[in-house]
């Protein structure tokens, strides 16, 4: 049981139906506050919906969800991001034609007003992010681990206590992972909560300190990495059915 | 209130206003449906055939329901090219060019024909043009009973040219799925040109049926297709039913506001129309996506 | 600070003409090329660095022609108050549109159409409306005193309407500079992104609507001040939509001097074009109509768009273009 006081974010019995379909089925979470966080399961399980969800794209048709025990459903992005909350996206959105300090500078201007002031905290923040030599180039001049980087940077310019980020680890080799996995670790360590959506599942494990189990829309388990990743309702989940029984049967012989 | 007389024949004649709109709609939404592109130059593509309908029957004494035979062609060809040839290499797809591209169009053909011909408002005098039949409850002037017709004779071979032939099947394809209709190996910038030369060989064929009793000059087009925007939008872009039913309502409704309001009340009638419909309902009755 | 300077040296170098130049059918010319870029510009507002393109912004002009008008004709008021008054009225009538149409989230074709049909609604509603004159229109009183905003002096008009080019230059510089303008632009290029990052683009976007409303409805005082005439057509008519919205494409985009170099270029060659081949009704425009379809085609950034892409590809030379496919190097 996790104690109510340390709870940032509680996803409270959200369902979302598109038409017939029924994309999210009663899912339930908390994210603890300071913890990294993550949502994992296999494809077409809803993880991208439940994170438009809790990100204000979508509004659910059922369910609720509390961020520092406030209501927030159906509360739109922007707000979101005034209170704290800023995500990432899979598919990378950078501001195509403007250089990579004005990209931050659109998410450091929420908290400043003066170009001036933003500027500077993009500035920093792109250091931070290791971007410090690319500042002035434009967008589509960056790798694709860049481009990752930007994204976190962007997002971390607003100043949010939690960072959604979504799949951030898709595309990039083994060494870039090996690269940015510190980084994340670096904005858990300053305190930024983060949940995250993963299928880099040596990310997941060194970095998450909880994670969940979404499939078919519902969420099968919960528990630290290695209790999840014992568990043969997730094994069957990501292998199908009976895969769990067939580890067992080769793992006695 | 206004008596039965009045209104039946306020209503026929609004029906067969409305068959020409439904036409004319009806080319829009099929541009629409494939192209994705809300084509702007339409207006003026149909104040040039009313002009071509009207030397045609000038200079040669050649009368617009036979013209039309040769209209439809020569115009299928002319909006082949423009598509083929100008708007589709000039926007290179982007959707913001396309929309600049075909009001650059506009501008221009309204234009050539304002500076070629003058701003003159002119009329053919067809000797059937008058000649009214009687339904019992109502006279409806010839024209209008054969533009009535014709545009359920079009609208038939339209759908079954696209239902049927093979040129047809490729055209729904690409509207539904430009990308896998490519990888199939279908030419999509030929199967463009094709359906905006489609469509323009319809407005070719409206002007024709519009001739004997509408009027010429280089803004009766443009006055023509911000109907036909408010019928595609209302029954949906990209709805081919939704056209025609679109097309007889605002034709029977404008006829009934013309009666009750005046005419230019009942133009902003049928705009604030648009709007609403814009602003609710982007996608119209039929319509699927906005 | 060097845009500052370089809109100074712009301005004063505009301003010397009339001192050098004082045919007045000259005079005229620089006049309504000035009145074209300053609708120009109110458009580059919204469409340029907010990516709205509107093809319906003679709602703005008329409403600022016609307010100004009708309230000097009819009510006696001041002409300056007058001036003012109709650029609020025209900014509010962009803030009801802007309402009404971001608030469904139209974009793109859509809401071209729908400025369109506002524009069109405006212009049937002033054709036969008994306060603006109707089909005859609203003329205002010949009173050359400046208290009427009114001068003898073609040179005098130059010089007005050129302040309020140089003043709507320095609020767009302005913009550039800050977060409303930053803002805009990440709108223009990704709302969502934008919206994810604590932009409310609904706000921004009706912020830039009225304000380019109230610069295009500034254009249409002026208008009404110097020809002394108004109709719907005039006030209303697409022509007016269709300059305000080429100049800017064609001139460049988005871009601080776009809608002046536009105006500037697209109506030089309009006259030559005129003195040419004889002055024919029409012939401008389908001037205009070609002149679009090749900027489109050629350089779709617009004129000083090209040179940005040909500085941007310059720069590009020395910083390789990365494949999507990374390679080992750290970041």
């Amino acid at each position: 049981m996790r104690a109510m006081a340390n709870v940032l974010l509680s996803v409270e019995n959200v369902s979302h139906r598109f038409g017939g379909l029924l994309a999210v089925d009663d899912a339930s979470l908390s994210v603890e506050t300071g913890s990294v966080t993550a949502l994992i399961g296999p494809n077409g399980a809803g993880k991208t919906t439940l994170f438009a969800i809790i990100s204000g794209f979508l509004c659910p048709t059922e369910g609720v969800i509390r961020y520092i025990g406030r209501e927030i459903t159906g509360e739109p992005p922007y707000r979101l991001a005034l209170h704290g909350i800023a995500r990432t996206f899979q598919i990378m959105q950078p501001f195509a034609g403007l250089t990579v300090r004005e990209n931050i500078l659109v998410g450091a201007h929420l908290r400043h007003r003066s170009r001036d002031v933003a500027l500077a905290a993009a500035d920093q923040v792109g250091c931070e992010l290791g971007l410090q030599d690319m500042l002035d180039q434009p967008v589509d001049t960056l790798t694709v681990a860049s481009r990752k980087r930007l994204e976190l940077a962007r997002a971390l310019a607003t100043e949010p206590k939690l960072l959604l980020l979504d799949e951030v680890l898709a595309g990039l080799n083994p060494s870039e992972i090996r690269d940015i996995v510190p980084v994340i670790r670096g904005l858990s360590a300053r305190g930024i909560t983060i949940l995250m959506i993963e299928h880099v599942m040596q990310a997941v494990m060194s970095l998450a300190k909880h994670v969940f189990v979404l499939a078919e829309g519902r969420i099968i388990a919960s528990g630290s990495p290695a209790q999840v990743s014992a568990d043969p309702a997730v094994v069957e989940a990501y292998l199908g059915h009976g895969a769990a029984a067939k580890f067992e049967a080769a793992h006695e012989r | 209130m206004l008596s039965f007389d009045i209104l039946v024949p306020a209503v026929f004649n609004g029906l067969a206003m409305g068959a020409i709109y439904a036409l004319v709609a009806l080319a829009l939404t099929l541009i629409y449906g494939v192209l994705h592109i809300i084509n702007f130059a339409h207006g003026a593509l149909l104040s040039m055939a009313l002009f071509a309908a009207f030397f045609a029957f000038h200079l040669f004494g050649i009368d617009p329901y036979i013209v039309v035979f040769l209209l439809a062609p020569l115009f299928y060809a002319f909006g082949y090219a423009l598509q083929r040839f100008i708007i589709g290499p000039v926007s290179r797809g982007d959707d913001r060019n396309m929309l600049l591209v075909t009001l650059g169009l506009a501008v221009f053909i309204e234009n050539a024909l304002l500076n070629v011909f003058r701003a003159d408002t002119r009329t053919i005098d067809a000797a059937y043009a008058f000649q009214s039949v009687d339904f019992g409850f109502a006279f409806v002037v010839v024209p209008r009973i054969v533009a009535f017709f014709a545009v359920f004779v079009v609208a038939a071979a339209l759908w079954l040219l696209l239902s049927v032939t093979d040129i047809g099947k490729a055209i729904r394809a690409v509207a539904k799925e430009k990308l896998g209709a490519e990888l199939v190996g279908i030419d999509v910038a030929h199967i463009y040109a094709v359906t905006f030369g489609l469509g323009t060989a319809c407005v070719a064929i409206a002007a024709c049926l519009l001739i004997p009793t509408y009027y010429v000059n280089p803004h009766a087009g443009e006055a023509f297709v911000l109907i036909a925007f408010t019928i595609v939008v209302l029954g949906g872009m990209g709805s081919v039913l939704g056209a025609l039913i679109g097309g007889f309502l605002i034709g029977v409704v404008e006829s009934l506001s013309g009666l009750f309001f005046g005419e230019s009340l009942g133009q902003i009638g049928i705009f604030l129309l648009f709007i609403f419909v814009l602003l609710v309902r982007p996608s119209g009755l039929f319509g699927a996506r906005a | 600070m060097k845009t500052l300077a370089l809109i100074g040296v712009v301005v004063a170098v505009l301003a010397a003409v009339p001192l050098v130049i004082h045919s007045n059918v000259a005079l005229n010319f620089l006049i309504v090329t000035l009145l074209v870029a300053l609708a120009g510009q109110g458009w580059n507002v919204l469409g340029g660095y907010g990516g709205q393109y509107s093809f319906g912004h003679a709602a703005f002009f008329g409403t600022g022609a016609y307010v100004t008008a009708i309230l000097q004709v009819r009510y006696g008021v001041n002409a300056w108050v007058g001036f003012g008054l109709g650029i609020v009225g025209g900014a509010l009538v962009g803030a009801v549109i802007g309402a009404l149409t971001f608030r469904s989230g139209l974009r793109g074709s859509y809401f071209a159409l729908v400025t369109l049909a506002f524009a069109e609604v405006l212009r049937i509603v002033a054709s036969v409306a008994p306060i603006t004159g109707a089909g005859v229109g609203t003329l205002m009183k010949l009173d050359l005193r400046p208290q009427a905003l009114q001068f003898e002096s073609r040179a005098v008009f130059y010089w007005v309407i050129l302040a309020l080019v140089a003043v709507v230059l320095v609020v767009t510089h302005l913009i550039e500079r800050s977060r409303f303008g930053a803002w805009l632009v990440a709108v223009r290029e990704n709302e969502d992104a934008a919206v994810a990052l604590g932009v409310n683009a609904f706000k921004i976007k009706l912020q830039a609507m009225t304000v380019s409303a109230a610069i295009t409805a500034a254009a249409g005082c002026f208008y009404v001040q110097y020809f002394l005439f108004v109709d719907s057509g005039i006030g209303y008519g697409t022509w007016i939509s269709i300059e305000a919205l080429l100049t800017p494409i064609i001139g460049g985009v988005g871009t601080l001097f776009g809608p002046l170099v536009g105006a500037i270029v697209v109506k030089s060659l309009g006259e030559t074009a005129k003195l040419v081949t004889g002055d024919a009704p029409g012939l401008d425009l389908i001037f205009y109509g070609a002149v679009l379809i090749l900027v489109i085609w050629l350089t779709p950034r617009g004129l000083i768009g090209g040179l940005t892409v040909l500085k941007k590809w310059y720069l590009r030379r020395l910083v390789p273009r990365r494949p999507l496919v990374s390679d080992a190097r750290h970041g």
